[in-house]
């Protein structure tokens, strides 16, 4: 389109690339460099790495690695990175089991009601996310509708302890990540051919191993996905654990809300984040690796 | 694929629709309770949403808030547009991989190390934070969002159109206006709606990024919400899912105009 005029081209690619230069990439830069100075308790809370090129070198020299070796010897926080992991991909797992079948029903829906479901589904997801994990508040705490209505079914006499558990923390993650979870899944069980299935069926095969064999196979694009798409962010999850978890749920998105707003410790949150991404790096370009390569098959 | 629609279906469709729908609509419901305690129903009421007028702060809030919103989410969508146009467009130029990989990456990227970096980048270039910083903020992290939606729809796009204006003499930026844009205002208006409705709701990255005199809605209501749960927070959020359905409903309608618009005119060219 613009490929004859070098100027427009120019910049159309110009504007948005120099501002992600300038507010995403250059962000990192710094979190990096303050990961390696010392802390202060001067305001802003750290000592500037530099002010002039001349001074880089004197002030290269005074870069640390002390931030990092505090984070490993204390227990707190690889405990939380351990915990993160563990809870995202238990998280994931439950988001798969429940979503699947979900989206499967989706696509097997009469054509004509389909926009619709699709629709409902991507209702809630805008929708404030703080008010969807504010409202199981008001279910799981022991005073909660949940175990006011349990009680007064006969099922339990006793109020349940799921708030402030890893339980509450489960439930709110795979509450707000299911749409998340259900649209790649939806995507690529929609454009599955059933005359497949209707051939395995008139050849002999049954219809779980037909879908084991089949169905599932063909819609692992959308598995991995969906995946990665909820795991990444819920390793870095702040809001849930913080709102349904209770001080028992560690989490590394906790541990650094704290680390800065409560420590104020500026350069142990920057390693904080740093280690953190060095986590997520692999996921992310392999995620992104995919979502060019989805974009590439589109055209 | 009617045949197969089974009862197994509708009932995976019947639960996960209520798991859904259900904590939404508790919140609703007692948003009208004239009880202060959640799980008692004391009759209907409205007094909550009486005394959220006269809270000073939260209108305070839900004023910067909106004002955030609509100003990032529109900044998002020029540039957003701009990028997805380039990554569709343009298959070949200069740190192409770099690029691509900085329009993706916010998608998954978590919040809280968003925030710490664009903090940190605000306090060592010496910028006031406050209004414009979480602007600013927001719309770094909505782009890619916008640049996204926009894309779906170009790579969809029949360039055949732009190719007959341009070799018709209209200069490229002319077929941007008028071929271009027109045909995937859609995706933009849904890039921009999607911008302004994470901007509205975003609570971590505005934490980190705000100032003084620059409390967001979200803000307030986690302060609140980390009190407990109260009848007013729920009449507030009430009020947002309101807003939302609405504008979300809106949008559905104006895009199936447009698409009937279009099915319309394509009749008429083919007859």
């Amino acid at each position: 389109m613009a490929e004859k005029r070098p100027n427009a081209r120019w910049f159309v690619i110009a504007l948005p690339y120099l501002w992600l230069a300038v507010f995403f990439l250059l962000p990192f830069l710094i979190v990096f460099k303050i990961s390696l100075s010392t802390p202060t308790l001067a305001q802003p809370p750290y000592v500037p790495s530099f002010n002039s090129l001349a001074e880089i070198w004197e002030k290269a020299r005074q870069f640390t690695i002390d931030n990092y070796a505090f984070l490993a010897s204390d227990s707190l926080y690889y405990s939380s990175y351990f915990s993160s992991l563990r809870i995202a991909a238990i998280s994931t797992l439950l988001l798969l089991l429940i979503g699947y079948p979900f989206a499967y029903a989706m696509a097997r829906a009469p054509r004509a009601i389909q926009p619709m479901l699709l629709m409902l589904v991507i209702l809630p997801s805008w929708t404030s996310f703080l008010i969807r994990v504010y409202a199981w508040i008001g279910i799981l705490k022991p005073e909660g509708l949940l175990s006011a209505f349990l009680i007064w079914l006969g099922v339990i006499d006793q109020p349940l302890r799921i708030m402030n558990t890893e339980t509450a923390v489960f439930i709110g993650i795979v509450y707000a990540y299911l749409p998340f979870m259900v649209l790649p899944l939806y995507a690529s069980l929609e454009k599955l051919d059933p005359t497949l299935l209707e051939a395995a069926a008139d050849l002999g095969c049954p219809p779980w191993k037909a879908f084991w064999l089949i169905t599932v196979p063909l819609s692992l694009p959308g598995i991995i996905a969906g995946s990665f798409l909820v795991f990444i962010p819920a390793v870095g999850e702040f809001v849930i654990p913080d709102l349904l978890g209770g001080s028992d749920t560690l989490m590394i998105g906790k541990t650094l809300w704290r680390e800065f707003f409560g420590n104020r410790d500026w350069p142990v949150a920057s390693a904080v984040a740093v280690v953190l991404l060095l986590l997520l790096v692999l996921p992310i370009v392999v995620y992104q690796h995919m979502q060019a390569r989805q974009v590439e098959a589109a055209r | 694929m009617n045949r197969s629609f089974s009862a197994v279906n509708l009932i995976a469709l019947t639960l996960g629709f209520a798991f859904l729908y259900i904590p939404i609509l508790l919140v609703v419901i007692y948003s009208f309770n004239d009880s202060r305690l959640v799980t008692v129903w004391g009759g209907f009421s409205t007094k909550w949403y009486a005394s959220l007028l006269g809270n000073r702060q939260l209108l305070d809030a839900a004023w910067v808030t909106v004002r955030i919103a609509f100003l990032s989410a529109t900044i998002a969508t020029v540039l957003g547009t701009l990028a997805a146009v380039a990554l569709t467009r343009f298959r070949r130029f200069r740190g192409r991989t770099l690029f691509s990989g900085l329009a993706y990456a916010p998608l998954v990227m978590p919040e809280v190390i968003m925030g710490l970096s664009l903090l940190l980048l605000f306090v060592a270039i010496g910028l006031d934070r406050g209004f414009w910083t979480v602007t600013i903020a927001h719309i770094t992290f909505t782009l890619c969002y916008v640049a996204v939606v926009v894309q779906s729809r170009l790579v969809t796009f029949d360039r055949s159109l732009e190719e007959a204006a341009m070799d018709l003499g209209c200069p490229p930026w002319k077929t941007f206006f008028v071929i271009t844009l027109p045909i995937i205002a859609p995706a933009v208006i849904a890039g921009w709606m999607l911008a302004f409705t994470l901007s509205l709701d975003d609570l971590v990255i505005a934490s980190f990024t705000t100032g003084p005199g620059a409390t967001t809605l979200p803000m307030r209501i986690y302060s609140s919400v980390r009190l407990g749960v109260t009848p007013e927070i729920n009449a507030v959020c009430t009020l947002l899912i309101g807003l939302v359905s609405i504008g979300v409903i809106i949008a559905s309608l104006v895009q199936k105009r447009s698409i009937i618009e279009r099915e319309r005119a394509e009749r008429l060219a083919a007859g």
